[in-house]
């Protein structure tokens, strides 16, 4: 990936951050950790890979996008509000009475969101139907969803494993954040999804195994997942869950917490330092 | 007196979905590695580009269906009751009704006439379970010809729907030349000012012969059949709150949450009057026969009888 273009979408990812870290903070309410791991992701897709329109949110031939894991839905609230879909301060309604931006994600209510999702293990199975229906009906668009790691406990993930490559969906691509932490502690400690790549390849899927945090690798991997033929794809992606956020780094306690006063204005402080480095280096 | 001609009503479905196939391009149907008793075979045999088997996986059909769906077709996914509403409940509710999805979901072999399967499969819930889905429509058809025509107002309405099949063959009861179905709406079938028998799927019939046995007896009731639960008739069932002052329903399914359920709802809302309910009494069911099973759990037109005597007697006025 071309240099300016990484420092754009690193510049994405900061930007939402700040937004995922004012969105929890407003409402005092939602889900940091997961949000901040996957800001990279949302950033490269929305501002680098999926092909939609926010002037025309139902464009039939749009490519879909599910979050699966919909209680990460402030970064892609962020990065709609950034692509246009509704104006930038909505944001700060998030989790209120009166907002659309629900604290999971409600397609109805928001302009382009593909999929209402939060109850784990459905998106994925729904992002499958819109791939198959691509295939039925000669569409090109393509499907990605994004599942947690804890996630992948759920049994309905692994039944939509088996439907994706019966169905020989390589006009899916999934990626999971693994960012090794669920609400009460380490997924391995829980009930472990472990070894996710291994099982995935068993089920008959491409996995690509990677880290979240790398545009080289995401751009690699998605470029990679277009060329797979036959088999849905799956990238594996090693996250630190809170990423950005020091104090948030690798703590399961913010999966589900939002930050007091004195906690926003460091989060704050810390992610508007990294954006003024990073303009300065470029 | 001619024979009756019976037919399952998850034929009917088949049989209409393989017809459909040819009216919406865009019409995929679903099922859940039981094609052959659901009857969806019929539309895979015309149309198997269509036909999506998901295995035994029927939390992922569910909402693989609201995926299809999303992408502006129209989806019908099938397996047993018992699966669809039950074990798929969520998915149903989260990933089909949150969205208003265009999802038909064929429920077959709903009820106790399921038979010698038992209790595992004989599912006395599901209307309940679906009707407490905001948006969802609920239609449990009587015969074949009813079957017919919901299928067809489902695949013509815009949202999610739940059609109820069985798996026994049912007489027909109603005249496919004359017969119009719309969703919301209900159908006297006899006129009567003593009593109101309100019935749903196979108990229409039973219904019917309840209705010939107590005009014997001098006592006339009104037969309403109620194929749609949800939207509910409430003006139908108001008028014969009104007209006979005592309702007894009639369903294959739990007294608790189902037709019986939403008919006291509506008319403790526009008319009160006496409610008794015929189904099943809150147990689960037991293998057997089909017609035998029915009989155990009381779903017979004598115990309509018994039930219509008991809810006149009820009556203030």
């Amino acid at each position: 990936m071309e240099e300016q273009r990484r420092a754009e979408l690193a510049q994405k990812a900061l930007q939402i951050r700040k937004y995922v870290i004012e969105e929890v903070y407003a409402a005092q309410s939602g889900h940091p950790g997961g949000s901040l791991s996957i800001a990279d992701v949302v950033a490269y897709l929305y501002f680098h890979e999926l092909h939609i329109d926010p002037s025309r949110p139902d464009w039939e031939d749009r490519d879909r996008f599910v979050l699966s894991k919909g209680h990460c839905v402030p970064a892609v609230y962020a990065a709609l509000a950034m692509k246009g879909f509704f104006p930038v301060d909505w944001l700060r309604g998030f989790r209120h009475i009166d907002s659309p931006l629900q604290g999971h994600p409600n397609m109805l209510d928001v302009a382009g969101l593909d999929m209402s999702t939060g109850s784990l293990g459905q998106g994925i199975s729904a992002a499958c139907g819109m791939a198959l229906s691509a295939k039925i009906f000669g569409k090109a668009y393509r499907t990605y969803a994004i599942l947690g790691d804890g996630e992948l406990e759920e049994g309905e993930v692994w039944e939509a494993a088996m439907f994706a490559a019966h169905y020989k969906l390589d006009n899916l691509v999934a990626f999971v954040d693994f960012n090794g932490l669920q609400i009460d502690g380490c997924v391995e400690d829980v009930m472990s999804p472990l070894p996710i790549a291994g099982k995935f390849r068993e089920f008959g899927w491409h996995v690509l195994e990677i880290g979240a945090h790398d545009f080289d690798a995401i751009d690699a991997a998605y470029t990679l997942a277009k060329t797979v033929q036959d088999k849905p794809t799956i990238i594996v992606a090693r996250s630190v869950k809170g990423k950005g956020v020091s104090f948030m780094e690798d703590m399961a306690a913010w999966h589900g917490t939002a930050p007091n006063k004195e906690q926003y204005e460091q989060a704050m402080k810390e992610l508007g330092e990294a954006q003024a480095k990073l303009e300065a280096g470029y | 007196m001619a024979e009756i001609k019976r037919i399952a009503t998850r034929q009917a479905y088949g049989e209409t979905l393989a017809k459909l196939g040819a009216e919406y391009p865009g019409l995929v149907v679903m099922d859940a590695d039981l094609s052959k008793s659901t009857k969806t075979d019929l539309f895979q045999k015309a149309f198997p580009e269509r036909h999506i088997n998901c295995g035994i996986a029927e939390s992922n059909m569910m909402a693989a269906a609201a995926g299809i769906a999303l992408t502006g077709k129209i989806v019908f996914a099938s397996t047993f009751a018992m699966f669809a509403a039950g074990r798929a409940f969520e998915q149903v509710r989260t990933s089909i009704g949150y969205t208003h999805a265009n999802v038909k979901i064929g429920a077959t072999h709903a009820g106790l006439s399921v038979g010698e399967d038992g209790a595992t499969h004989q599912c006395c819930e599901d209307i309940a379970l679906m009707r407490t889905i905001p948006g969802m429509t609920v239609i449990s058809p009587a015969d074949a010809v009813e079957a017919r025509a919901a299928v067809r107002a489902a695949a013509a309405y815009k949202g999610p729907v739940y059609l109820r099949f069985g798996r026994l063959p049912v007489p027909v009861v109603f005249n496919e030349g004359d017969y119009v179905f719309t969703i919301g709406k209900g159908y006297p079938l006899r006129e009567g000012h003593d009593v109101t028998l309100a019935a749903t799927g196979l108990m229409v019939e039973q219904a019917l012969v309840a209705a010939d046995l107590l005009a014997g007896e001098g006592i006339h009731a009104r037969v309403l059949d109620i194929p749609t639960i949800k939207p509910i008739d409430d003006d139908l069932l108001a008028a014969a709150a009104r007209e006979t002052g005592a309702i007894v329903t009639a369903e294959e399914h739990n007294i608790i949450g189902g037709l019986g359920g939403a008919v006291c709802e509506s008319v403790s809302a526009s008319c009160p009057v006496p409610v008794l309910r015929v189904g099943v009494e809150d147990t689960f069911g037991r293998s057997g026969p089909a017609l035998e099973v029915l009989r155990y759990y009381g779903l017979t037109a004598e115990h309509l009888v018994e039930k219509a005597k008991a809810a006149i007697a009820l009556k203030t006025r």
